[in-house]
């Protein structure tokens, strides 16, 4: 009996330890929806909260909520950090949208960030990187390494996000090989390494050579490892789990972002109502070491790179048609980033009804 | 042909971790407790047996810590509603809490580490049987515990006077008490064997079916294996059936996405709850039956009277 009361003692330390603030310190606090060694999304978002520690310890204090449910939930998460003292709060996921415009206006005096969203206020920012930028990158070593010029994408829900995602790469991949084929699967969930290794079983047993993830668990790295094909690693670089199948991954690297972020808002720069979206020039996003490859075609992804970080090459670019057939751009045409951010139609090619 | 052996085999691995879990599970409730906590046990067990394995090198002995630990887990739960006569569902409810955060605790340490399988036996001989030997001779040694461990159960249950006992103790403990029958000391041995099963199944998880370790990896396997129990009416071959079905039903929608036919995903992703639930609560429509399977003094505290 003692031992049970000693553990819920202690796990009641450790739940309320973080809220003890010294009180001199800017504080500066994160929502995550996952655990934050998730080996993906959540743990890229941890590793920036981690280099703000480092680099601004002195300053500021930083504290952290895991595991937060989106939905209702959330804003009861994100409100008990305001009220706690938090300067400025960085909210990770897109189904926090909601919920922290609501709290940003029972909070005036907060600062708030929100990641991957398209609501602001006058105290709350949002923030992305272009991710669709890796995601051109891969679809084009995609399309050269893939003998069969099938790749399977395991997708999450659909939003634009994970649309443009999936645009991008199939774009990437018929810029090498016109005729190029993507089956995708939504697993509807973030993160459940057994289903996503499911995904991609039943995808490579369907006969595609090349599997590709926006979900966040190593389970369909470690299913391309044992079955002998290739993929990509997603936020966090899998290199671990699939020694021979990585090919490369998109690396997300928000720490000088928060950096950034957290000095404007300690001297006062720091303005609400912006979108911030960065890409790989900016550094958010890196590419994982291109490995398993041939050298012709880990030039051509390192030139692809260097295109896109100098602003030569920009992933939609036309001509570009919808899944219909009709014309989306133009010969030469961009597309705008309100269109990107509101994707809500798959480009010619891809072997999927979008669900609605 | 060896698409639809992949895909039997893919089905396969699906299906152990909730076959043995609800095995587990039906044990402890055929003795009349009910442990909601078997998400909270296989949690533990994929992480104790994760470690074990990295640290011993040995994946054997990852599926021994993952049993004991499962088994050892169920213990605080068996001491608080039996010994100290608790509410069993919000005790159970706690362990699974409990077993999430601890697990997180015990893994930190593990998070990317890369994980070691535990290979498949085949069997000499059975294994070259065309179509259906590969699938049911040459698979990984938790798959042939599984089956054993299903028909150990029936037999038990059904055949043995232990077996006979336990399900009395299930029905009306007061009875069972009367008689003489230590009915707390069975019911800690069910709780505890329904530990280890849940431990087996953790195992599975971070041994063979994605060997590696990942917060929260059981992603909810542990309250489908709970639901199969009750839709399955406490009897081990349908429990065995539904767990299957689940399986089939989930590997088969990724399938038909992967073909493009255009059906909407999200209900493509339900479909498994939904085939499972219709097709149990069908086989067990028969009132009486299903009376009599169900124990009778399922999550009732037990006091005995001096």
């Amino acid at each position: 009996m003692k031992s049970i009361i000693f553990g819920f003692a202690t796990a009641l330390a450790l739940t309320t330890a973080g809220s003890a603030f010294a009180a001199d310190k800017y504080k500066a606090c994160f929502v995550y929806v996952g655990s934050k060694t998730d080996g993906g999304w959540t743990q890229a978002h941890e590793a920036g909260r981690m280099q703000v520690d480092a680099e601004l310890g002195d300053k500021v204090e930083t504290k952290f909520v895991e595991n937060t449910p989106e939905g209702p939930d959330a804003e009861r998460a994100i409100e008990r950090l305001a009220r706690e003292g938090c300067g400025i709060i960085f909210t990770t996921s897109f189904g926090f949208m909601d919920p922290t415009l609501a709290v940003a206006a029972k909070f005036p005096d907060v600062k708030f960030e929100h990641a991957t969203g398209f609501k602001t206020a006058a105290n709350l920012t949002t923030y992305n990187s272009r991710f669709y930028e890796g995601r051109y990158i891969i679809g084009q070593i995609a399309g050269k390494q893939s003998k069969k010029g099938v790749a399977g994408y395991i997708a999450s829900f659909p939003i634009p996000e994970v649309v443009m995602g999936i645009n991008a790469f199939l774009l990437g991949a018929r810029s090498v090989n016109p005729d190029f084929k993507l089956k995708v699967v939504w697993v509807n969930t973030w993160f459940d390494a057994g289903k996503e290794a499911d995904a991609a079983k039943a995808l490579i047993d369907q006969g595609v050579d090349i599997i590709t993830q926006h979900t966040d668990s190593t389970g369909p790295m470690q299913v391309a490892e044992e079955r002998g094909i290739q993929a990509f690693g997603q936020a966090f670089d899998q290199i671990k789990a699939g020694p021979k199948a990585q090919l490369s991954a998109i690396t997300d690297t928000w720490g000088p972002y928060y950096v950034k972020r957290i000095k404007a808002a300690m001297d006062g720069t720091w303005k609400g109502g912006e979108s911030s979206w960065d890409g790989l020039k900016d550094g958010i996003l890196t590419m994982a070491p291109y490995t398993n490859m041939p050298d012709d075609v880990k030039a051509m992804a390192m030139d692809t790179e260097a295109k896109i970080k100098s602003g030569e090459l920009h992933p939609f670019t036309g001509p570009v048609k919808k899944q219909d057939g009709t014309e989306w751009l133009a010969a030469g045409a961009k597309s705008d980033d309100g269109t990107l951010l509101g994707m809500n139609f798959y480009v010619e090619g891809v072997d999927d009804k979008l669900p609605q | 042909m060896e698409m639809a052996q992949n895909i039997i085999l893919t089905i396969m691995t699906a299906a152990t971790p909730l076959l043995i879990a609800a095995i587990g599970e039906l044990v402890v409730e055929r003795s009349g407790v009910l442990n909601l906590g078997v998400e909270g046990m296989m949690v533990i067990g994929a992480v104790c047996g994760f470690a074990a394995a990295a640290v011993t090198g040995s994946p054997w002995i990852g599926v021994l810590a993952a049993i004991v630990a499962g088994a050892l887990f169920s213990l605080p739960f068996g001491f608080l509603t039996l010994s100290l006569a608790t509410n069993q569902v919000a005790t159970g409810l706690s362990l699974t809490l409990l077993g999430v955060g601890l697990s997180g605790l015990i893994g930190e340490a593990f998070v990317g580490s890369a994980g070691l399988r535990l290979q498949s036996i085949a069997i000499p001989g059975l294994v070259d049987i065309p179509l259906v030997g590969r699938l049911l001779f040459g698979q990984d040694p938790i798959f042939y515990m599984s089956i054993a461990l299903t028909a150990g159960v029936v037999w038990f249950l059904f055949r043995t006077r232990a077996g006979l006992t336990l399900r009395a103790i299930g029905d009306s403990h007061g009875s069972a008490h009367a008689l003489g029958i230590s009915v707390i000391k069975a019911r800690y041995l069910a709780v505890m064997f329904g530990g280890a099963c849940a431990g087996l199944a953790g195992g599975h998880l971070s041994l063979v079916y994605t060997p590696q370790w990942v917060e929260n990896m059981t992603a909810g396997r542990g309250w489908i294996a709970l639901a199969l129990v009750v839709f399955a009416s406490w009897r081990p071959w349908r429990v065995m059936a539904g767990a299957y079905l689940f399986g089939a039903v989930t590997i088969g929608q990724l399938h038909t996405q992967a073909l493009g036919f255009g059906i909407p995903s999200q209900l493509l992703s339900s479909l498994p709850y939904l085939a499972t639930v219709v097709v149990l609560v069908l086989i067990s429509r028969n009132r009486r039956l299903t009376m009599m399977n169900t124990p009778a003094s399922l999550g009732r505290p037990f006091v005995p009277d001096r």
